[in-house]
């Protein structure tokens, strides 16, 4: 099957569409954008190759009799199995990478009881990462950065109480080795890992117990089918170091626009606030780019702004939103520059604000910036399309909204639930183009 | 393709670039020996800058924009733009002014590494930019020496009037041409005057042919990145001499050649074999990271067929030549006529002019960061511009001789933003004509 692939490599995370020759949506992979964007791609690329199987897999599923009515419970169990043997993969190898580290010069005197640590910490995170990947369960970050990064830190300050091992050690370790492990591409083959996962599926369950030979045909019909990269387009802020040539780089205006329409065919307006970069595009009514604007010198009230806020406040990046959603009481906040928001949240806080009023304000405060971005860019036009990390969060989009019908009128806004995808499916359907056309 | 230079380092030129590095640095030379010659030294401003007339008494003419424009370019400005902060000045000011103040505190060496002397008399010729004033108010209050100030009336209306240049002319008899027989101790001549125009004439008939030679496809220049360096002597100390008439008459030669050859622009990386982008551009360039700008064109066949700053020291592409019949009177309408001292509607006409009559793709402002003079506005053009000729237009932004405002990844980012739409929108285009 020929698949034409983009890859949007952002500062914060990469994105990989992968589409078949009807220009369908396959697959679709995120990792985070690490400081090795060539891994990144590869990695985002090998996660949409896998959602294209379990996409292309669904399809066949739905011709088994047997399944009728569950297909979606079985597919959720089997994806939740595959992601559970693939973090425990991962896992082990962040165990051996730790204990070699644990091995260096500086920490030979320790070496032993460290790596005795280490072996004990390692043998709680398995046990824990059922929990992790079972029915029901959620997670801050799909990153296995984030996910084995919180976990290792919980059992890091429970293994090393009593002990002569400090917890800093401890974490210095995970540090050392975490990168190593991010940017080594795992080995397994598709085959073994989706196998493994169907054993692992089921086994947890009778009734797909009973089907397990029945579910192994179109499990080996979508292994066999072979998914060629007919072409490859790059896009974002990192693909000037990718290892494409020229005709394979389109620019993220380009792909946003494109993928904008794509998603929303009449989408005029298109707003994306990413890591750094806040972009504000018109484009035709075929999704071909008008005009742009984009923040200059600045990143003030990018995405990254928020990521900021989350971690002065001690809170994951997704929980931010449904805090500034609580807010009963308007906090104007003025500064946008990233530094200066530490200050100015403290500042609030010791007056006596409520951390959702300030959290709220913050929000606001990006906004209108972008706003100040899209009025350069020749305003607002219906329909508008809201994409980006930032078109994740709640409160950015209600007040986008509100300063958009405010400024313009009413209109139609679009979010789309894959907006953080545009880019890359604009670069995908660039590649598509490329080889049809 | 183009024709990369073999070595990065080794830069490519024309012959008319080498001839007029030998003039600037003969002109920095002369400066920095015109006191123990017994000769005064005037300072002024490109806009609008009177050049024939200084000459009339001697004057070594010394251009502080130029002067920054040098420090920049030599990787200088940085520090002088410090030094200039340190006593005081706002990160906002314009770079040219700090550049200069700095490099006055610090020991006031030219770009020739010797000694730029004191100033004998500040020329300011008013030509719409304010900061001009400030700045002279400045080098007045350190050197303490005498300033005539010409008031240029601002073309509001789009045209020069009879009164407009009556002002100007009984500006130059009743105050100008007195103070500068008083500074120099040189009686007036006008005889002088004419002949000096009479060559300044003669150069800006050839320049105007080197700079209209990109109406041509492939365009045998580049006239943003290669126009500041054909702009140079007609723009700075050198209007008026035969040695500027002869420099253009080589130019000329040497662009008649490649337009025969089908030759496109010399860049210092090289030759643009490969014209695929034809662009109109605004402001001023950066001249902190004058090549790699440039190469961020030429990396994507992106020539300049016209652009507005190779008209801030005289607009001469509609008809104007200094005219030795009426010296005075010519000089009033070369000052009146600087795009500098154009209105924005104005402006607008003339850039939408040049996108026709250059064919260009598209419009790109390069707005400055420090120039609240010239930034104003900008993005209205670009509307009215991108509205009247449908053409895209493109906007980014950086800074003089200020290398902190000069941020490389993200002007490439948004330059090949741009040049990738305009290549989009070509092809549509190309694919609703076979339709």
């Amino acid at each position: 099957m020929k698949c034409f692939i983009g890859i949007d490599l952002g500062s914060t995370t990469t994105k990989a569409i992968v589409l078949d020759e009807q220009q369908t949506v396959l697959g679709r992979g995120i990792t985070n954008s690490r400081s090795n964007y060539g891994i990144a791609a590869d990695v985002a690329k090998q996660e949409a190759f896998l959602d294209a199987r379990f996409f292309l897999f669904r399809k066949l599923l739905h011709d088994l009799p047997a399944l009728t009515g569950h297909v979606d419970d079985f597919l959720e169990n089997l994806e939740q199995d595959f992601r559970l043997q693939q973090y425990l993969d991962q896992l082990d190898d962040l165990r051996r990478t730790c204990i070699d580290s644990a091995s260096d010069d500086r920490l030979a005197a320790d070496g032993p009881e460290t790596r005795e640590l280490l072996t004990e910490l390692f043998r709680q995170l398995g046990a824990e990462a059922v929990n992790l990947f079972g029915p029901g369960s959620s997670r801050k970050s799909d990153f296995f950065r984030d996910i084995a990064g919180s976990q290792y830190s919980k059992a890091s300050r429970s293994v090393t109480e009593g002990s002569n091992i400090r917890f800093e050690s401890m974490l210095n370790i995970y540090d050392r080795s975490i990168i190593d492990v991010e940017n080594r591409i795992t080995n397994d083959t598709d085959e073994a890992m989706f196998m493994g996962a169907l054993e692992r599926t089921c086994k947890r369950s009778d009734n797909f117990s009973q089907l397990k030979d029945e579910l192994r045909a179109p499990m080996k019909t979508v292994l066999d089918t072979e998914l060629e990269e007919a072409y490859v387009i790059g896009t974002g802020y990192g693909r000037a170091t990718l290892p494409f040539s020229k005709e394979h780089i389109r620019s993220e205006i380009l792909c946003h626009g494109l993928g904008a329409h794509i998603m929303h065919p009449e989408t005029a307006t298109v707003l994306d606030i990413g890591g750094q970069d806040t972009k504000a595009i018109q484009v035709d009514p075929h999704g071909i780019v008008e005009s742009f604007q984009m923040n200059d010198r600045c990143a003030a009230g990018c995405g990254r702004y928020l990521g900021y806020i989350a971690d002065e406040m001690n809170l994951g990046l997704h929980e931010l939103g449904p805090m500034a959603m609580k807010s009963t009481r308007k906090v104007r906040i003025n500064s946008t520059c990233t530094v200066f928001a530490g200050a100015e949240l403290r500042d609030r806080l010791s007056m006596g604000e409520k951390r959702e009023d300030i959290v709220s304000g913050l929000h606001r405060a990006i906004i209108l910036r972008a706003m100040s971005i899209l009025s350069r860019s020749g305003g607002i036009r219906d329909q508008f399309t809201f994409t980006g990390g930032v078109a994740k969060n709640e409160a950015a989009v209600a007040v986008l909204k509100e300063l958009a019908e405010e400024n313009y009128g009413a209109l139609t806004m679009n979010v789309n639930p894959d907006s953080i995808y545009t880019g890359a499916l604009g670069a995908a359907t660039f590649a598509q183009r490329t080889m049809v056309h | 393709m183009n024709t990369a230079a073999t070595d990065t380092e080794d830069v490519q030129k024309e012959e008319s670039m080498i001839l007029q590095k030998a003039m600037i640095s003969a002109n920095y030379d002369a400066l920095s020996t015109a006191h123990e010659e017994g000769k005064k030294i005037s300072s002024t401003f490109v806009p609008g800058n009177l050049n024939e007339l200084l000459m009339c008494f001697d004057f070594v003419r010394n251009l502080p924009e130029i002067n920054a424009l040098q420090a920049g370019m030599r990787k200088k400005s940085g520090g002088y733009i410090m030094e200039a902060e340190r006593s005081g000045h706002s990160e906002d000011v314009c770079t040219y002014v700090k550049s200069d103040l700095g490099m006055m505190s610090k020991g006031q060496v030219g770009p020739n590494g010797k000694p730029l002397p004191t100033p004998d008399l500040l020329l300011l010729s008013y030509t719409g930019c304010f900061t001009f004033m400030k700045w002279f108010e400045l080098v007045r209050d350190q050197y303490d020496c005498e300033t005539a100030m010409l008031h240029v009336p601002y073309q509001a209306d789009g045209k020069i009037t009879e009164n407009m240049r009556h002002f100007v002319v009984t500006q130059l008899k009743e105050h100008v041409i007195p103070t500068l027989e008083r500074v120099s101790g040189i009686k007036f001549d006008i005889d002088r005057l004419r002949e000096y125009l009479r060559e300044s004439a003669k150069a800006e008939d050839d320049l105007v042919w080197v700079l209209q030679s990109a109406k041509n496809r492939p365009s045998p220049i580049d006239a943003y990145f290669g126009g500041v360096y054909y702009c140079g002597p007609i723009f700075t100390a050198f209007r008026g001499t035969r040695e500027t008439t002869d420099y253009y008459k080589s130019l000329r030669v040497e662009v008649e050649d490649r337009l025969a050859k089908g030759l496109g622009p010399v860049t210092p990386e090289g030759t643009l074999d490969e014209e695929r982008i034809r662009l109109v551009v605004e402001g001023p360039p950066n001249w902190t990271h004058f090549r790699d700008f440039w190469k961020m064109f030429y990396d994507e066949g992106v020539v300049v067929v016209a652009s507005s700053y190779t008209k801030v020291g005289g607009v001469y592409d509609f008809g104007f030549r200094h005219d030795p019949d009426n010296p005075l009177e010519t000089l009033a309408d070369y000052c009146l006529g600087c795009y500098t001292n154009h209105s924005l509607p104005s402006r607008v006409d003339m850039l939408c002019n040049y996108m026709d009559e250059y064919q260009a793709d598209g419009f790109l402002v390069n707005s400055i960061k420090s120039c609240n003079s010239f930034s104003a506005g900008q993005l209205l053009m670009l509307r009215e511009i991108e509205e009247r000729t449908g053409k895209p237009a493109g906007f980014i932004e950086t800074d003089l001789v200020d290398p902190r405002y000069f941020s490389s990844a993200n002007v490439k980012n948004r330059l090949e933003s741009y040049f990738q739409m305009i290549e989009q929108k070509k092809a549509r285009g190309q694919d609703r004509t076979a339709a």
